[in-house]
């Protein structure tokens, strides 16, 4: 397996963002969006590590078909807690609030975001948003799972529901302001002769994703307020008593929370773009299908949320509009694995870490997908809707897609975060360890839905036991292979080799600063006369 | 006047005034495009304030599509001389922004602060309107959801009157009714918020040395709160059937 | 804006535009017109709403970017409003009594 060399080490000498002023003030009150990138890769690492322990419990617990660990009560309370956690408060932050922070501004040669303290503020409401879901799980947590169905959530749920809600309506804000800020930044801030087309599909992406920030996540917000006002109220929109309908209220959620699920993915598809081309050593194949598929993506994403609502009581002639439109959703999004495979093909190929995540994403975010096809039909859908092959789709997706991503994202561009390498034997090994980890966690998911064991359960059929077993085992190795990045990245800011700016020879504007960066990223502003990824064939 | 505005600055501003144009933040090449990008900022700002209210929109269409009825009854116990004073009111105050954007770009500080005072004061009678003419009397009439439903004995005479029209239907009405006028008056206020630290800005003299950004912006997010009443008039006060 | 300001006769025209045409919708109120009071009502709206934004928010002399934004987040309504309303327009064409329209009564608990 060939690697790449990396350039001689430097000494570490010059001014960088890093220490160019020292103090919790200069972190606390800092507009620099690298210094902001990395506040929110502490606080979403924090909530990673909440949202996996309440995972842990519910795999511990599963183990035993009768339900050894909790009671059935709490552990609606830990799938609630873990779906919440994780997608609102890990994974639709992460890739853009760390990597998009650090890098959308180096990627278009701008000195910073267009609005840096915007992006400051939405740091804060991000947090001031996890604080009051920590409040409400500290004091007992909410068990209506993150889909907070009416009118469950909405009158007879007697936990925690409205803080919960508070801390998720003030964390949307966050992601809304994140997207203004891209918007306007990749619109407006633009180095010169750099053309939309000229643009790193990174960049691409996080616009496609920025589009649906805003346009989405308002939604949700009004929703999560009609359900506040009902619960304070005792009277509301979406009880039959008064002739309101529950369904308005899935409605109104899945018009964001499916297009959320491409806020999560969207990034890291970015992502994988410009890892597939750095260690093929290739331009990437069929450009302007991948960055048009972005956009695709993300308009046709608006357009099949009630997918979700098959057997929920929906029309029969909305049930096939949006089966057909679910259909139609995935064609970009296998565009763009067939862009990454014609990339690869007759390349140079190098398996460093980012390289092994960047692949793991595209067998597995296939599996996803095409499971979601399944899904899709609207015959099938009732067989498999509300089972573990569900649970296993989007974890194949959000896990074995998103996450993934972000992990080799984070070890593609750690060298110019911290200006240190991380040791490259862990890392592929930690790659290994999380994909053997997750295919044995969520693939047995796919066969347990199929013979129907439902989610959201606590006790099941012993029948489905060895199953779950299976599954669990996946998780603890799952869980070490997170640990290990976790500890060679802290160390690599003390102990790693000093990386130098561009140790993986990539192209792009961010490799052309030094490793930190300065405070203003570039000397000068750089001036783009070539097109993106042009490695040469 | 003038006298008032330079003795009453501090002098931290007082510096800022010597060099009187303003400098761009240093992101930013130029003023130009510092204030593009304010404005598309802004601009896109709106649109997750339209798919914020486009979500009480929606809901308030698909009752309305079930229970045209009780919502129509509902409809004919709001006050439309109120309604469409209140939208009298909110377009001047409409306007009086726009001047004031006016007098920002032309460099008039005195011009400015009087037509913020102004919008300010429309948009207090606004509130005052609403509250003290609508939302008082619906208390005593009893038809506020959740808070005090006791409809008079007028109130479900009129709506047993209307040919389909239920009474819990019409609870519902009222809840659009008071959760979009509601979140309404919310903007409103945190419009008049906007418009105060104008005011105090634009007693500097900052805001009339050429960067008149922060005015304009403010002024488009007043305009999309008077846009969003516009749409609330007939759609709440107007669909009776008063005839 | 590196333009001229607008004049603020023009600002003057338009706000007496808007009152005409809030004293128009307000007085069609009183018409019985059927279905078409709806789409008055509507369509008057939707003209005021365009006075104000393409004068008194300058949507007029804004970059076409700016432009294709707004168009953007109408029709991000109107799908939302749109797409949402089809399930519940559609739910009776199904023949045979439902709950939802009082034919049948509601499902025990």
């Amino acid at each position: 397996m060939a690697t790449m060399v990396a350039e001689p080490p430097r000494v570490e000498s010059r001014v960088n963002y890093l220490n160019a002023s020292y103090g919790v003030k200069s972190w606390l009150l800092t507009t620099d969006h690298k210094r902001i990138a990395l506040l929110y890769l502490v606080s979403i690492t924090f909530f990673f590590l909440i949202g996996g322990i309440a995972a842990t419990i519910i795999r511990l617990h599963l183990i035993s078909p009768t339900g050894a660990l909790v009671e059935p009560a709490t552990y609606n309370k830990l799938f609630s807690v873990h779906g919440i956690i994780m997608i609102f408060f890990f994974l639709i932050p992460s890739i853009p609030a760390v990597l998009g922070n650090f890098l959308v501004p180096m990627m278009i040669g701008a000195r910073d975001l267009a609005f840096p303290r915007i992006n400051l503020l939405s740091w804060y409401i991000y947090v001031v948003g996890g604080l009051f879901t920590l409040y409400a799980i500290l004091a007992g947590g909410v068990d209506t799972g993150w889909t907070f169905y009416t009118p469950y959530s909405s009158t007879y749920s007697n936990t925690h529901v409205l803080a919960t809600g508070i801390g998720v309506f003030i964390s949307g804000f966050s992601s809304i302001l994140t997207g203004l800020n891209f918007i306007v930044t990749i619109h407006k801030m633009r180095a010169p002769g750099l053309t939309w087309f000229r643009l790193p599909l990174f960049i691409w992406a996080h616009y496609a994703t920025s589009v649906i920030q805003i346009l989405g996540t308002p939604v949700v917000a009004i929703t999560i307020v009609l359900i506040a006002l009902e619960r304070v109220l005792h009277v509301g929109v979406f009880d039959p008593k008064l002739g309101g309908d529950p369904l308005l209220f899935q409605h109104l959620f899945w018009f964001y929370s499916h297009p959320a699920v491409y806020i999560m993915v969207l990034p890291s598809m970015g992502v994988v773009s410009e890892l597939i081309t750095c260690f093929s050593r290739k331009r990437i194949f069929g450009y302007e299908f991948v960055a048009f598929s972005s956009v695709a993506i993300a308009v046709l994403g608006f357009l099949v949320w009630a997918h979700h609502m098959f057997v929920a009581g929906i029309s029969i002639y909305a049930g096939l509009v949006f089966s057909i439109l679910s259909y139609l959703v995935a064609i970009p999004s296998a565009i763009k694995v067939f862009n990454w495979m014609a990339t690869i093909y007759k390349g140079s190929i190098s398996y460093d870490a980012p390289m092994l995540y960047a692949l793991g994403f595209i067998g597995l975010f296939t599996m996803g997908g095409l499971t979601g096809l399944f899904l899709a039909n609207l015959g099938v859908d009732v067989h498999i809707h509300d089972t573990y092959f569900v649970v296993a789709h989007f974890h194949y997706i959000m896990v074995g897609g998103a996450l993934m991503g972000y992990l080799g994202g984070l070890h593609f561009w750690w060298p110019k975060i911290s200006g240190r390498l991380y040791p490259d034997k862990w890392a592929r090994f930690a790659a290994l360890v999380i994909f053997l980890g997750f295919n044995l966690t969520f693939f047995p998911q796919f066969i347990l839905g199929y013979l129907g064991m439902p989610r959201r359960y606590a006790v099941y059929p012993p029948e489905f036991q060895v199953l779950n077993v299976m599954s669990s085992a996946g998780a603890s190795v799952l869980a070490v292979g997170y640990a290990i990045p976790l500890i060679y990245f802290i160390w690599s800011m003390r102990y790693g080799p000093i990386a130098g700016p561009n140790p993986w020879k990539a192209k792009g504007l961010e490799w052309s600063t030094s490793s930190p960066p300065p405070t203003d990223n570039f000397e000068q502003t750089p001036v783009v006369t070539e097109e993106a990824y042009a490695y040469g064939d | 006047m003038n006298q008032w505005l330079n003795d009453s600055i501090s002098s931290p501003w007082r510096e800022k005034l010597a060099t009187p144009e303003f400098t761009h933040s240093h992101q930013f090449d130029d003023n130009a495009q510092q204030f593009e990008a304010a404005s598309l900022g802004m601009w896109v700002f709106l649109l997750t304030e339209i798919m914020f209210f486009g979500g009480l929109f929606c809901g308030y269409a698909v009752y309305r599509s079930q229970y045209l009825p009780s919502f129509e009854a509902g409809s004919r116990l709001l006050n439309v001389g109120f309604g469409a004073a209140n939208t009298a009111v909110l377009l001047a105050s409409s306007l009086t922004m726009a001047l004031a954007v006016r007098a920002a770009q032309t460099r008039k500080g005195n011009a400015l602060m009087i037509f913020v005072l102004l919008t300010m004061l429309l948009g207090i009678a606004f509130l005052g309107i609403k509250f003290f003419f609508e939302w008082i009397p619906d208390w005593r009439d009893g038809v506020v959801p959740g808070l005090h439903w006791v409809p008079t004995a007028e109130v479900v005479q009129h709506v047993a009157g209307r040919a389909g029209a239920v009474l819990p239907r019409v609870e519902l009405f009222f809840c659009f009714y008071f959760f979009m006028t509601g979140m309404h008056a919310l903007h409103m206020v945190v419009g008049l918020g906007i418009m105060t630290y104008l005011l105090l800005k634009a007693r500097t003299g900052a805001l009339t040395s050429g960067h008149f950004a922060p005015v304009e912006i403010s002024g488009l997010y007043w305009h999309f709160v008077d846009i969003v009443w516009i749409f609330l008039f007939p759609l709440l006060y107007l669909i009776g059937g008063r005839y | 804006m590196s333009e001229g300001t607008v004049p603020v006769r023009i600002y003057l025209t338009i706000f007496a535009c808007l009152l005409a045409l809030t004293a128009l919708t307000t007085g069609v109120a009183f018409i019985d017109m059927g279905p078409l009071n709806t789409v008055a009502a509507l369509t008057i709206a939707v003209g005021k709403m365009l006075l104000v934004i393409l004068f008194f928010m300058h949507l007029r002399h804004s970059p076409r970017l700016t432009k294709v934004a707004v168009l953007a987040g109408f029709f991000w309504l109107v799908l939302l409003i749109g797409l949402t309303l089809a399930d519940p327009l559609t739910r009776h064409w199904t023949p045979g009594p439902s709950p939802w329209d009082g034919t049948t009564t509601q499902p025990q608990p």
